[in-house]
This record gives structure tokens, C-alpha cells and sequence, in this order.
């Protein structure tokens, strides 16, 4: 080559000018693509080098952790733990000793114990309810969108009333009304979450109802159910199905919080939030009962955000005819 | 990088002065020089090769029309020259675009911004979306008089709705207070020309200024352009896609072809002889409109060369109803059309081997006819190729 | 809820018309008043709604009222006294009606418990409330935009990566969790420079009051800017890859011209949606920051009422709620008007 590329920084803004339709469309999406991705590879010192989009290393480290807690906890009863539930009076505000690998909690419990266990009921309250709420939903939301009209008008009116109760007031309601228990804080969870699965699963059906097939299936005379399980089912699953990934893990703090005022999962379950909220009143002395749970689910919140988040990215339906 | 003759690449630029056939009262050296000009987009896919090696001069009141299909790299190339693409870690540009004496290629982002909308305006395709949607029409037009020329607000909005009316729109001085919704395709269009006009710019870039619009709404523009071109006496770069609307409205025609220059000719030349048999095609597949109703429109077969993987040899040779085994394998440099035994003694220089109105064209033609295909495999039979 | 911030609920906002054509002189005010009459409906029903939902609701939890407020001692015949005194010896239907006839004219009852007028502990909760909810998103914001601004002119970059990976974290980060890690940072643990719990007025000590709220601010607000940067961000990438972001840039208009006066405004319709409803959520919802701060606000407030049965407290905080809810979705709506001329248009 003759002559050095001149290489300079470039902004989005300089990025748009080479956006146009007489030039290449793969540019817009190598730059979208970019926002999931916190760290990437590639180095701007290096001018002109072909950027593939590698799968960034924190992917892997989410899946790690999240399979990681998911294992564990379903195979706890068969790990070398401590009984959750029996107290250990040489071990109450214990550090990490080679019998405690994190210590114990303020009755002396062992803490790695617990939060294997804790994890069963976090995991099993987030996965329950987002399950039940995004079946809810997503079949509300496809019903609204699909038949617009009365029905639509009726399924909007109904997700403003739940969603116009304050989430933490109304679930806090259902657990005093039902009682603190897994079931209920499940139930709960899935009333509180099916309005917004109402909502993306009805912007989603509204994009695809445009598309050719349906049109075609309708000009057919499918019978719309039909067209509604085999047409359009099929394009929101993936969309739903990543918001609520995400959504596991707002469930999980959400679990937590309750726990935290004293109406999640009662005790002696061992839960996260429960686990948290019961060495707060030693936070200051022994930080460890409180803070190691917390990290853990600090550490699940985030790996399921984040890989919801990528993954959230790739089903997107565009809004744009909305 | 593919090598190029340099003489042949420098062609236009250094062609000698006896040969420019410029109009009267213009005086003589280039308002804008693009000397091999290249632009490269690294993508996941691979590279595209959007310009590949563009030269052209501009002289001061001059109209240039960049021909070319979709694809071509006419817009990236407009773009290009005027700096609004620069070089990055996945775009790599090449070669050097001098505005009157100022070396655009060179100037940073603040030199840059102070030659565009002053001296260098730009004109885009779609009136839609090219105007902000959340700002008023008076809005748009005053921030540059403001920012160049220094006028206060109140007589930025005098002279914006003088502006309008210069182009055409009525009622002025309630335009200014509306919002781009508020007007139709064409009076859009007219307002960015406004917009691009504000300052006086002594170059104007228009990319398919009227791709977007109603057919009866184009030639009003188009006219509305020549006017102001010739009224304000700037030079324009034109880009189209469509030979119809530059025959009467430029000086020069340079065409496009998978990011390379294939032929450029003064305008009544180019369409006089054409040189390169895909200029020629795009001649044949515009219907002539003295020609009788319902024949049958020349078509050219395949579609444009994927950018990420051109074709070897001549571009256009998978396409060329004239392909022989040399084109494929060999690309030809820019030559120039005062060599040919029938040339005129204008500028005008093509890429291809066996160049329309040729002997060697001809021979090449009857051995496609008579194996009925191309070299490259492309069916040929009598009734598509001109004889 | 107010956790529920993580991840940005799709949010619909009716398309701008497209059709070109003339605008009448007056069609903004005009379609304001009809945009404002059409919400004032639906806003109608749904606090009625809400209101009768919650009557149900509270119809089921489980104790008897008259007895809480009755005491543990009380005979029967004193509880049955009692239960007539509040008038819940009548059916639910009917004692809903003679409330919302109450609402109409602001009486709001009495709360059980106390005896203290509805309306008047409202008075005294909701500025509470009101303060932690608008610094919180005013914060957050403050934080948020100019972050987002600087990310998308350059994404990849430092300042973009930076905020990215903290905002995750922030993000994935349960507010007691936050709240509790603040307390140890701040108030006790390591440094003793605020004070952990407790609410002062700002108007019996204003430096006081900014003592006691600089905490729980941070705690609302983190998550909030995380979400806010990363949604104006990618909006704000969109639309700066526009033509008429072009046709700014061919003007010869500086970078921060063209951000701040061209990208802005089109990019900030999901942020303006986003707080707005988060503004009308955290109204109810900032129970975990006022338990864990010991403030004494409307989410609190609400908590107690239904852990002491307090049914006329509890109805009260919810239908402000719920006004507050709706009338902030309104207020956005018309927000639209002023933000997007094309709104304004159509309705």
C-alpha cells in the first residue's frame, strides 16, 4: 500500500456519516452490537483491523457462576454441608474456619450451608414466579394484540389498575392476606410481574401481526388461535423469554427485600434476604453474616442481568411501527 | 491494495490544457482535486472496498454528475471528499481532496467544520429525515448563518425567510415557525436546499437530491438546482443514479462502478460516444422518450459486484455482454479517449478493454454473439448487444 | 415496585403522525385539552378501579380490625362496640360507597388506630416522601445524562466502558444491600460522618434535613442512573446515526451543538417515560429506603397500616398513590406535546 491509512478517533457522529443506505448496513450493527459488550478485545491502537465480535469473557464467567449456584443447589442434600437449620454453639458469629469455609451466622448455622440452601428457595421463588407471570402474560398479551379492540382496551385497563398499586405495597398485601409462605410469595411475585409481560408481549405482537405469514395465515381464514399458537407464539417466546430472564433476577431481590421487612420465606428456611437481613443487626461488628450473602446475590443478580441483557438484545423486536 | 498506473489514475488531473473544453468566463484551475481517493470498511463480513482510487477535478461553477447504480460507492465517495467519513480503527481512507488550496484530507474536525456549511454544503436524499423533527424550520436555517456569517438572531430569521422564498416555498414567514412534519416531500427539499445555499458555499454536494420525491416534484427541483447553481455560480457535485436527470443539468459525467471511475466524459460526449460498455448500458436501459410505446427495455443481466469480494480483472466483466478472457483476469487502467482512432479532442477518459465504437469492441462482440455467452459465462445473443 | 428498575419495561408510546400537511393555528392547545380530557377519563376509572380493588383486598386480610384496635383484653361485647363504632358491622359494598362519597368531599376517615384524620397524616407523610423521590431523580439524572451524552459521542471508550461495567453493578446491586453497605461506610462502621436513621424537617434544620436524606438519596438513586444512562445511550446512539445528524455535521455545527441541541431532545422521549413512571412509583414505593433509614414517609406509612390493620390509613396512602400514579403518566403524556412537535398533530 502506498500510502499509511490515516487513522483517527472517531465519534459515533463520524460513525453515522459512513450509515447510509448506498453503503453497508453491517456497520450499524457492528456498532450496536457494541453496547452489550462492557469489554471487548479490541484494541483502538490497532488501525483497521478487522473487529469480529468476539463473545466477551464475562459471558462465560456469568454462566460459570449461574451454573455454578444452580447445581449446587440442586444437588445440596447430596454436598458434604453443614445442617442449615442446626445451630452450632461454638460457631455463633464464627469466622472462616477450615470446618466453616464462610463462617457462621448469629445461632451459630453454617453460612456456606445456608446459602446452598438459600439458594434452592431464591432460585426456585424467581424461577416459579416469572414462569407462572410470563405464561400469564405472554398469553394476555398476545390475545390483546392480536384482537386489539375491546379486548385490548379491557387488558390495558386492568395492567394500569395493578400497575398504578405501588409492586412492594401490593406483594407485602398478598403475603399478609395469604400468609408468609414459598407458595404465596410465588403467587405474589406472578400477579406483580404479569402486566409488564402483558405489555412487551403485546408490542411484540403488534410487529409480528404486520409481518407477511400472519397476514398470509389471516387471508388463509386460519382460525386465530391457530394462528396465534403456530404464527405468532413462536416470535414472542424468545423476547419474553429474555425479559424474563432478567426478571429472575429482580424476583430474587425482591425476595430479599421481603425478607428483609420480615415477610418472606419464614424461618428456619434458609433464604438470602432472610440470611441478610438476620445479621443486620450485627452489621457493624461481624459484617461477614450479612455481607457474604449479600455478594452472592449481588454476584446472581448480576451474571443474570447480564447475560439476560445480551441475550435481550438479540431478540429485540423493533419498535419502530409501533 | 491493487496497484494502478498512476498515469492512467492521474489522468483527468494532468490531462493538458489545450484539451479542456470549459465554458466561457470561467477562469481556468480546480476548485476541488480528489487525487486517489480510497475508502475501506472493516466489517465482521470482511473488507468492502466502497472507493477504490477515485481522481476528479472540479472547476469553480461547474456542474460534475456522479453516475452510478446503488452500491457503487458514489455516496460513500461524496462523503468522503467532503470529510464527513475519516478515517478509524474499521475505516480506512486513502488519498488526497484539495478545496481551494486547503487540504480537506488533512484538516481535523475543527478545520473541517469550518469549511462545511460555508463553503462546502451538502444536500441528501431524503427530505424526511435529513431536517430534525423537533426543531422549527427557521431553527435549522439560522444556526449556521449564525455560527458562519455571524448575524444576529433577528436578522439570521430576515434573511431565512428570504432564503425560503429564494427557493420557492411560499408564505415565509410562516414556514420558519413551523416543524418539517408541517410540509410536504418537496417543500422539504426545498428548505434543505435553503438550509445548504445559507451561506453562498462555492461547492455544493447534492446526493440523489431528488431520489426521495415525486416524480413531478423532481424536475422542479432539479430545476430549482441548475438555477441557483448558475445564478450563485458554484460548482456542484451532483450524484444520481439516473442518466436522465444530469443530460441537460451538467458539464462532466464521471461513472460509477463498484468504487471505481469507469468512464468520465464532458456531458454531450459521454452520451455522444460512450466508452465503457457499461455506461453504454446504462444509455439502453433508460426507454428514450421520442422511441415507440411498449419495446422491450435493455436490461443489464447479474446485479452490482458484491463490495466485499469484487470481481478480478474489470468489474463490470461478469456483466459485459462484450467479456472476453483478458477482462477477467486483467483490470483495465483509466485511458484516455483521445488515443482512439475516432476520438474527439476533449477530456474524456474509460476503463475497458475493448471500448464501445471500436474495431477490437466489435470483434469482441461477434465472437460473444457467435459462442452465445461471454467469456465469463453471461448469455449473449444478437438482440441484446447494439451493434 | 421499587426494585423493579433493572430493566426497562417496554414502554409504547403512540408513534408521531407522518402525514405531512397544514397544522391549525390553535391545534396544540386543542389537542392538549383533548389529550387532557381523554386521560382525565381513564384516570377516572382507574382510581375507581384501585380503590375498590384495595377495598377488597383489604376485606380479606386475615384478623379482625375491630379486635386490633379493641385491644387484647376486650370483651366480646366491647369488640362488637367497637366494630360498629368503625362501621364495619356493615357489607363492604355499602361501606365503600359511603366512602368514595367521603373522598368526594375530602374526608378521607379516621384512622383506626389513632384516631388521627386520614387526610392530616397524609399531610404529614407525603412531603416526606416527595423530597426523598424528586433529589433521588433529580440525582440520578444529573448523573445519568450527562454520562449517557459523553458515551454515546464516544462509545467503546473509557468514560463509556467506565460507566457501563459500574452501572451493571449498580444495577444488580438490591437496595437494602446498598442501603446497609452505605450505613457501614458512612454511619458507624468505618466513618461515623451521617447519621444512620431518622428524618429531620427541612424546615425546623435544613442542614439537618440534608444530613438525614443524603443516604437514603444515594440509595434511591443508584440503581435509577445506571438504567437511565444506558437507556438514553443506546437512544441517543440511534439517533445520532440520523440524517439530520448528517446534514448538523455538513452545517459545520460542533460536536457539542449537535449533542446537546440536535440529538437530545429526539433521543429523550424512553428517559422522560422511564422517570416519570418511576417518579409515580417510588411515590408509594420507597418502603425498603424508609424502613432501612427509619424515615418517617408514606411507604412506611403504608407498611404499618397493614401490618395494624388499619384499613381507613391504609386505603388513604393507597388512593394517593394511585392518583399519583395516574396523574404523572398524564403529565408525561403532555409532556410529549411540548418535547415532539409531531405529537402534536394527531390525538
Amino acid at each position: 500500500m502506498p500510502d499509511s491509512p490515516k487513522t483517527t478517533t472517531t465519534t459515533s457522529l463520524e460513525k453515522a456519516a459512513v450509515t447510509d443506505r448506498d453503503a453497508i448496513d453491517s456497520e450499524i450493527t457492528s456498532a450496536d452490537l457494541d453496547l452489550v459488550e462492557p469489554i471487548t478485545g479490541a484494541t483502538a491502537t490497532e488501525p483497521a483491523k478487522a473487529r469480529r465480535s468476539r463473545t466477551p469473557f464475562g459471558w462465560y464467567l456469568a454462566w460459570f457462576w449461574i451454573a455454578a449456584i444452580v447445581i449446587s443447589a440442586i444437588f445440596a442434600p447430596l454436598l458434604p454441608l453443614w445442617d442449615p437449620a442446626v445451630p452450632d454453639y461454638n460457631n455463633v458469629f464464627g469466622g472462616i474456619t477450615p470446618q466453616h469455609w464462610l463462617g457462621g451466622d448469629t445461632l451459630g448455622r453454617d453460612n456456606l450451608s445456608r446459602i446452598i440452601y438459600g439458594a434452592r428457595a431464591s432460585l426456585l421463588v424467581g424461577l416459579c414466579a416469572v414462569l407462572l407471570g410470563a405464561i400469564v402474560g405472554g398469553i394476555l398479551g398476545m390475545v390483546a394484540g392480536y384482537f386489539r379492540g375491546r379486548t385490548e382496551r379491557v387488558l390495558a385497563l386492568i395492567t394500569d389498575v395493578v400497575l398504578a398499586f405501588p409492586g412492594l405495597v401490593l406483594i407485602i398485601a398478598i403475603v399478609a392476606i395469604l400468609g408468609a409462605s414459598l407458595t404465596n410469595l410465588i403467587v405474589g411475585l406472578a400477579i406483580l410481574s404479569v402486566p409488564t409481560f402483558i405489555r412487551l408481549s403485546r408490542a411484540t405482537t403488534l410487529v409480528v401481526t404486520q409481518r407477511e405469514f400472519v397476514q398470509a395465515a389471516r387471508a388463509y381464514g386460519c382460525r386465530p388461535m391457530r394462528i396465534i399458537l403456530r404464527e405468532i407464539a413462536p416470535n414472542v417466546v424468545m423476547p419474553v423469554a429474555a425479559y424474563g430472564f432478567i426478571m429472575v433476577g429482580v424476583f430474587i431481590v425482591v425476595e430479599g427485600s421481603l425478607s428483609f421487612l420480615g415477610l418472606g420465606i419464614p424461618p428456619p428456611t434458609p433464604s438470602w434476604g432472610g440470611m441478610i437481613a438476620g445479621g443486620r443487626t450485627q452489621l457493624i461488628e461481624y459484617p461477614h453474616i450479612s455481607l457474604i450473602p449479600a455478594a452472592v446475590m449481588f454476584l446472581t443478580v448480576l451474571s443474570i442481568n447480564y447475560v439476560g441483557e445480551r441475550s435481550r438484545k438479540l431478540f429485540e423486536v423493533r419498535e419502530s411501527n409501533l | 491494495m491493487r496497484p494502478t498506473t498512476p498515469q492512467a489514475e492521474k489522468a483527468p488531473t494532468t490531462a493538458a490544457p489545450g484539451r479542456h473544453a470549459r465554458r466561457e468566463g470561467f477562469e481556468d484551475g480546480a476548485l476541488l482535486t480528489v487525487e486517489d481517493v480510497h475508502v475501506r470498511f472493516h466489517t465482521r463480513n470482511g473488507v468492502v472496498h466502497a472507493v477504490e482510487g477515485v481522481s476528479l477535478e472540479l472547476s469553480e461553477g461547474e456542474v460534475l454528475a456522479v453516475v452510478g447504480e446503488s452500491g457503487s460507492g458514489k455516496t460513500v465517495f461524496t462523503r468522503r471528499v467532503m470529510g464527513l467519513i475519516a478515517g478509524s480503527r474499521d475505516t480506512e481512507v486513502s488519498g488526497t481532496v484539495t478545496f481551494d488550496g486547503i487540504t480537506l484530507s488533512e484538516l481535523d474536525a475543527k478545520g473541517l467544520s469550518k469549511v462545511w456549511g460555508k463553503e462546502i454544503a451538502l444536500v441528501l436524499q431524503d427530505p424526511m429525515t435529513s431536517l430534525n423533527p423537533v426543531k422549527r424550520i427557521g431553527a435549522q436555517i439560522t444556526e449556521t448563518l449564525i455560527l458562519h456569517q455571524k448575524l444576529s438572531k433577528q436578522d439570521a430569521n430576515a434573511r431565512a425567510i428570504e432564503l425560503l422564498r429564494s427557493v420557492g416555498l411560499s408564505e415565509p414567514e410562516r414556514r420558519v415557525r413551523q416543524y418539517p412534519h408541517e410540509l410536504s416531500g418537496g417543500m422539504r427539499q426545498r428548505v434543505t436546499i435553503a438550509i445548504a445555499l445559507s451561506c453562498s458555499p462555492r461547492l455544493l454536494l447534492a446526493d440523489e437530491p431528488t431520489t426521495a420525491l415525486d416524480v413531478t416534484v423532481q424536475a422542479q427541483i432539479l430545476d430549482l438546482l441548475g438555477d441557483l447553481q448558475s445564478r450563485l455560480g458554484m460548482a456542484m457535485l451532483l450524484v444520481t443514479h439516473d442518466l436522465r436527470v444530469v443530460r441537460s443539468r451538467s458539464d462532466r459525467i464521471a461513472v460509477m462502478y463498484a468504487g471505481r471511475i469507469v468512464e468520465t466524459a464532458p456531458t454531450k460526449d459521454l452520451f455522444d460516444s460512450p466508452r465503457m460498455p457499461y455506461t453504454e448500458a446504462l444509455m439502453n436501459a433508460v426507454p428514450p422518450i421520442t422511441g415507440p410505446n411498449h419495446v422491450r427495455l435493455a436490461v443489464i443481466p447479474g446485479r452490482p459486484p458484491d463490495l466485499l469480494a469484487p470481481p478480478k480483472g474489470c468489474r463490470f466483466s461478469p456483466r459485459c455482454p462484450y467479456a472476453q478472457d483478458r477482462c477477467l483476469t486483467e483490470e483495465p487502467p483509466l485511458r484516455d479517449a483521445a488515443d482512439l482512432p475516432d476520438g474527439s479532442a476533449v477530456e474524456h477518459s474509460y476503463r475497458c478493454w475493448y471500448p464501445v465504437g471500436t474495431p477490437e469492441n466489435a470483434e469482441a462482440r461477434r465472437v460473444n454473439v457467435e459462442r452465445g455467452e461471454t467469456a465469463a459465462g453471461t448469455p449473449v445473443t444478437g438482440e441484446m448487444v447494439p451493434a | 415496585m421499587a426494585e423493579m428498575t433493572i430493566s426497562t419495561p417496554p414502554t409504547t408510546a403512540a408513534p408521531p403522525g407522518e402525514t405531512p400537511g397544514k397544522a391549525p393555528r390553535g391545534g396544540r392547545r386543542k389537542a392538549a385539552v383533548r389529550r387532557v380530557r381523554r386521560r382525565l377519563v381513564h384516570l377516572l376509572i382507574v382510581l375507581i378501579a384501585v380503590t375498590f380493588l384495595s377495598f377488597v383486598v383489604i376485606d380479606l386480610l386475615p384478623g379482625d380490625a375491630a379486635v386490633v384496635v379493641a385491644g387484647d383484653n376486650a370483651t366480646p361485647a366491647q369488640v362488637a362496640q367497637v366494630r360498629t363504632d368503625l362501621g364495619l358491622d356493615r357489607p363492604m359494598l355499602v361501606r365503600y360507597v359511603d366512602w368514595l362519597g367521603g373522598v368526594v368531599t375530602g374526608d378521607l376517615g379516621r384512622s383506626f388506630r389513632t384516631g388521627q384524620p386520614v387526610t392530616e397524616a397524609l399531610a404529614q407523610r407525603i412531603p416526606v416522601t416527595f423530597e426523598l423521590t424528586i433529589i433521588a431523580q433529580v440525582l440520578a439524572l444529573l448523573i445519568a445524562v450527562p454520562l449517557a451524552i459523553y458515551s454515546a459521542y464516544r462509545p467503546g471508550r473509557f468514560v463509556d466502558r467506565t460507566s457501563m461495567t459500574l452501572g451493571f453493578g449498580a444495577a444488580a446491586m438490591p437496595q437494602f444491600v446498598f442501603g446497609m453497605v452505605l450505613i457501614v461506610l458512612f454511619a458507624g462502621g468505618l466513618t461515623s460522618i451521617l447519621p444512620a436513621t431518622g428524618y429531620t424537617s427541612f424546615f425546623t434544620d435544613p442542614l439537618g434535613n440534608l444530613r438525614t436524606i443524603i443516604l437514603p438519596c444515594l440509595t434511591l438513586m443508584i440503581a435509577e442512573a445506571a438504567v437511565y444512562r444506558q437507556l438514553l445511550r443506546s437512544d441517543m446512539i440511534s439517533t445520532l446515526q440520523e440524517d439530520y445528524i448528517l446534514m448538523a455535521r455538513s452545517k459545520g455545527l460542533g460536536p457539542r451543538t449537535i449533542l446537546l441541541r440536535h440529538a437530545l431532545r429526539p433521543s429523550s422521549f424512553s428517559l422522560i417515560t422511564l422517570s416519570g413512571v418511576n417518579i409515580g412509583r417510588l411515590l408509594g414505593g420507597t418502603v425498603i429506603v424508609e424502613t432501612l433509614f427509619a424515615i418517617p414517609g408514606l411507604g412506611q406509612m403504608i407498611v404499618q397500616a397493614v401490618f395494624n390493620r388499619d384499613y381507613m390509613l391504609l386505603q388513604g396512602g393507597l388512593l394517593f398513590v394511585a392518583v399519583a400514579y395516574v396523574v404523572i403518566n398524564m403529565i408525561i403524556d403532555l409532556l410529549y406535546l411540548v418535547l415532539d412537535p409531531r405529537v402534536r398533530r394527531d390525538a
